[in-house]
């Protein structure tokens, strides 16, 4: 007890650590399933079906196969570099989630009390070290393609890594303007500064002032995680597979799972900067949304128990069973009002992020890929001088004081 | 032995190795990596000193955009592997004693003066927050800084001239 007390930055962090890497890992493998999930309806088709209930088992499936694959090295690859591309990329496409506050600081650690509980790090300039993170994750891409000694990977290495560093200026210019309002680098601060309501009902949340900013910023992360629309360095029609052409087994895997990570990277952004991060939508005064997180659990658990009943058969049905009760249970854990009352940060944060993920999804099962040439321009033409105009739109409003106050 | 004080010599060291790595390195590629790993290094020593902005500025800027481009430019001119020469003469006789005789003079500078007192005691220095240092650079630096910026301006201008293709 002594011995915790005394190091208990170092204790908290390893918990704080070990947790979010557990949730993050787990939340990188069933964002794969909910993919695959998604497209297919979008597509009419079932996607992951026959491994565990509704596909629930495929990304252990998966996983296990990765591991199970030889591992090649192309003959002629720059042999450190081969091997250091996949781990660059995803050590920093997950090291950044580190920051991210994941409810208010004022909520603390059992036993611990001069430690907060949901974040990691609370950096004071949180975003430039969100930044300066996810702009190394460049390296991973350019080394990978360059090292595979093929000519596909290379091309897609090239192109990938060409749009990643055009689309981060703009990136950086489009959240200035959130800066500039909130008047810090804190992501706690910022998302405090986004307390309270317009007309009782409005959150005061940037996305409204700085709409243009929000839009500017939804497009260049989508490119910067190379994404549909935007997915160039992997156009198989043209490329083969880009930049990750020549990995297979293991190595692949954690291409993938530095995708997902960055997707996730920015989502938490975007949510933190635009959609004021933890905060409740609704106003205070309505108690009941308390227990909104609880309720919406059991509802799921008596859908499942529903389908339990009425669609399933023979293993399928004890599997879904086994994830009703997981649901009832955790969903009535939820409506316990201390329990109620530490979730609701986590709840909401968690919540507007997976409507970010979805939407991502969405647009690769709805949009075309962008030609280069056009996606260059696009960058460059409109979205950087878009962004700069916004950014000195914001900074006029606030220096002559036309921002209302209310 | 604080953390700090662990982390100075582990990141300095880092540091030195990478610098030396980046001219003895025969691949290219692996010259810039080594530089990465300097700029970070770097970084880490500035956070050290109190300076996080600094830091991060050094990591986005540094390691994020301007070694990037390098690599860029590597693996666009497939850069082959470097040719060993011998040492010339001037660098072997003179070169090398001399520049021996400028990191012991430093060392000794440096042991001497007041810095070397101030690495053990004392554990970490209190960050300076981004607000002072902006105030710092936007009131008393203002001239400094923005001369700096219209000398980055004309730069961007020259590269620009240079790179259009002839009419």
């Amino acid at each position: 007890m002594e011995f915790i007390s005394q190091h208990s930055v170092l204790v908290a962090s390893i918990i704080k650590i070990a947790v979010l890497l557990l949730i993050v890992m787990t939340a990188l493998a069933y964002l794969s399933w909910a993919e695959r999930k998604i497209i297919a309806h979008i597509q009419s088709r079932w996607g992951p079906y026959y491994v565990g209930t509704h596909g629930l088992l495929q990304p252990l499936a998966d996983g296990l196969k990765f591991l199970f694959k030889e591992d090649l090295t192309p003959p002629g690859a720059d042999r450190l570099a081969y091997m250091l591309a996949p781990f660059l990329a995803f050590s920093f496409a997950v090291t950044a989630i580190a920051l991210i506050p994941f409810g208010p600081p004022s909520v603390r650690f059992p036993f611990l009390s001069d430690q907060q509980a949901f974040s990691v790090a609370d950096v004071g300039i949180g975003l430039l070290v969100v930044f300066a993170i996810t702009s190394l994750g460049v390296y991973g891409v350019v080394l990978a393609g360059w090292s595979s000694n093929s000519k596909y990977p290379l091309l897609g290495g090239l192109r990938s890594s060409a749009q990643m560093v055009s689309y981060e200026v703009s990136l950086t210019m489009s959240v200035v303007g959130v800066v500039l309002l909130a008047g810090t680098l804190n992501f706690n601060e910022i998302i405090l500064s986004q307390q309270g309501h317009w007309f009782h009902f409005l959150p005061r949340w940037h996305v409204f002032p700085q709409i243009v900013g929000f839009l500017c910023y939804l497009i260049a992360a989508i490119a910067e995680t190379n994404r549909v629309p935007f997915d160039l360095p992997e156009g198989e029609t043209e490329l083969v597979g880009g930049f990750h052409t020549e990995y297979s087994s293991f190595k692949f895997a954690m291409f993938f799972m530095a995708e997902y990570g960055n997707m996730i990277t920015v989502s938490c952004l975007a949510t933190i900067l635009f959609f004021g991060g933890w905060l409740s939508p609704f106003p205070d005064r309505w108690t009941w949304q308390l227990y909104l997180p609880g309720a919406l659990l059991v509802l799921l658990g008596f859908y499942c128990a529903y389908d339990t009943v009425t669609a399933m058969r023979g293993i399928a049905r004890i599997q879904l069973a086994v994830v009703t009760l997981l649901c009832l249970g955790v969903g009535i854990l939820c409506l316990l009002p201390p329990v109620a009352a530490v979730i609701q940060g986590p709840f909401w944060i968690v919540t507007k992020i997976l409507l970010f993920l979805f939407f991502y999804i969405w647009l690769r099962g709805t949009l075309p890929r962008f030609r280069y040439d056009q996606l260059m321009s696009f960058g460059w033409k409109l979205l950087l001088p878009v962004s700069l105009a916004n950014l000195l739109v914001t900074a006029g409003w606030l220096v002559w004081g036309w921002v209302g106050q209310g | 032995m604080s953390v700090p004080f662990v982390l100075f010599f582990v990141c300095g060291a880092l540091a030195v190795t990478g610098a030396v790595l980046v001219i003895a390195a025969r691949e290219p590629i692996h010259s810039a990596l080594a530089l990465v790993l300097v700029m970070v290094a770097l970084a880490v020593l500035y956070l050290l000193l109190g300076a996080p902005f600094i830091a991060a500025v050094q990591i986005i800027v540094y390691a994020g955009a301007i070694m990037v481009l390098f690599v860029f430019v590597i693996m666009l001119l497939n850069a082959g592997v470097e040719e060993r020469t011998d040492f010339s003469a001037i660098a072997k006789y003179i070169g090398l004693p001399l520049g021996f005789v400028l990191i012991f003079w430093a060392a000794h500078w440096l042991w001497r003066s007041q810095a070397a007192a101030a690495i053990g005691t004392s554990a970490s220095i209190p960050a300076a927050s981004s607000h002072d240092l902006s105030v710092e650079l936007f009131r008393q630096y203002l001239f400094p800084f923005e001369a700096t910026s219209i000398l980055i301006l004309i730069a961007i201008l020259g590269a620009l001239v240079l790179a259009r293709k002839e009419q």
